[in-house]
């Protein structure tokens, strides 16, 4: 194969796998980390042994604790409100409320 | 360490061991059960980590077959990190040096790809490639760009159907293996590693992208060995999964 020929075959096949990872379904927003809203233990984050951070949190809604949920749906959980009164709110970054003391 | 915590420490991997001296509850009365409890506890944990991180290994051993082995491995490997994600590192050399299992080859590289998931779920964050980059390029330019890799992203060179074997071991009702090699990509397009076949060549062209080659020279080298090398589906694969980060022209 000449050089010609190489760098024209490189860019049809460059083109060729835009074409097929463009038209792939768009799976990989489907879910977020939402902090914040995990019962307590029962904290996402699990694969293979030691990532004892699964099912590690000690307080229910623990601000630094996440759940995977449906993309989109994190802010809107609808959460009991703190013992103060104050609203509970999902969070797409960690929180500083109800954290272990 | 003073001699005492060297002591403890070796009686807790050694059963047979005697208890370690001095040991008392909390109204001073000889605490030698407790030991025992203890020891107890700190291996079947350990074996239970390694079915948990080698759930194929385990699968194509059978389960007694996998505690025994544990049993072994967790003596002569005990973990060197109190941080359990890096404990069985030495795993797959470990299964290669048994000479019972030589009749399993395969096993070695399967365990491989159970750690090399366990390091792509680790690995740090980062942006992918918005693909656009690639699409604007001429033919010359494409051929002397390099591509930099995600951390998440790992790669399996094997000489048996290695993904084969662990969709059979991994995923009820997977077809029996068919007799060919198979290299193995993982990316972690979500937020969990996703491993994948790759046609043949494929992951010599990703190795050489890997160490800084261009896509061209990447390209030349593959067609070497793999005269037939089609680029567009390992880099289809890598752009759905995320694993490319930057394009440097």
């Amino acid at each position: 194969m000449s050089k010609h020929a190489k760098s024209l075959a490189v860019a049809s096949a460059v083109a060729a796998a835009l074409t097929a990872a463009t038209t792939m379904p768009a799976a990989a927003q489907s879910k977020e980390k939402c902090y914040g809203i995990s019962l307590a233990g029962k904290n996402d984050c699990a694969a293979g042994p030691g990532t004892t951070c699964a099912g590690s949190s000690v307080v229910d809604y623990q601000g630094n604790a996440w759940t995977l949920v449906d993309a989109g749906t994190c802010l809107d959980i609808e959460l009991p409100e703190m013992a103060d009164g104050t609203a509970r709110k999902g969070s797409l970054e960690p929180l500083e409320r109800d954290l272990p003391a | 360490m003073t001699q005492s915590q060297t002591e403890f420490a070796e009686a807790l991997l050694a059963p047979e061991a005697p208890v370690p001296g001095g040991l008392q509850d909390a109204a001073g009365r000889p605490a030698g059960r407790r030991f025992a409890v203890y020891r107890n506890n700190v291996a079947a944990s350990l074996t239970e980590a390694l079915h948990e991180g080698f759930p194929a290994v385990a699968s194509l051993l059978g389960k007694e077959n996998m505690d025994g082995l544990a049993g072994i491995y967790l003596r002569q490997h005990p973990p060197a990190s109190p941080l359990m994600m890096h404990f069985g590192g030495e795993f797959p050399d470990f299964l290669a040096g048994m000479r019972q299992l030589s009749h399993l080859g395969y096993l070695p590289d399967v365990a491989r790809l159970e750690l090399a998931l366990r390091r792509s779920y680790h690995a740090a964050d980062a942006a992918p490639l918005p693909a656009e980059r690639l699409a604007g390029l001429s033919p010359d330019a494409l051929m002397a760009a390099r591509l930099q890799l995600a951390p998440a992203v790992e790669l399996l060179r094997s000489d048996w159907p290695l993904f084969d074997i662990w969709c059979y071991a991994t995923q009820e009702g997977a077809p029996k293996p068919q007799a060919s090699a198979q290299d193995v990509l993982i990316t972690r397009p979500d937020f969990d590693p996703v491993a994948q076949p790759l046609p043949p060549g494929s992951a010599q062209w990703i190795a050489a992208l890997r160490v800084g080659h261009s896509i061209g020279e990447a390209f030349e080298t593959t067609l070497e060995i793999a005269p037939d090398f089609d680029l567009s589906a390992p880099l289809a694969l890598l752009l759905e999964g995320g694993g490319l980060t930057d394009l440097m022209t």
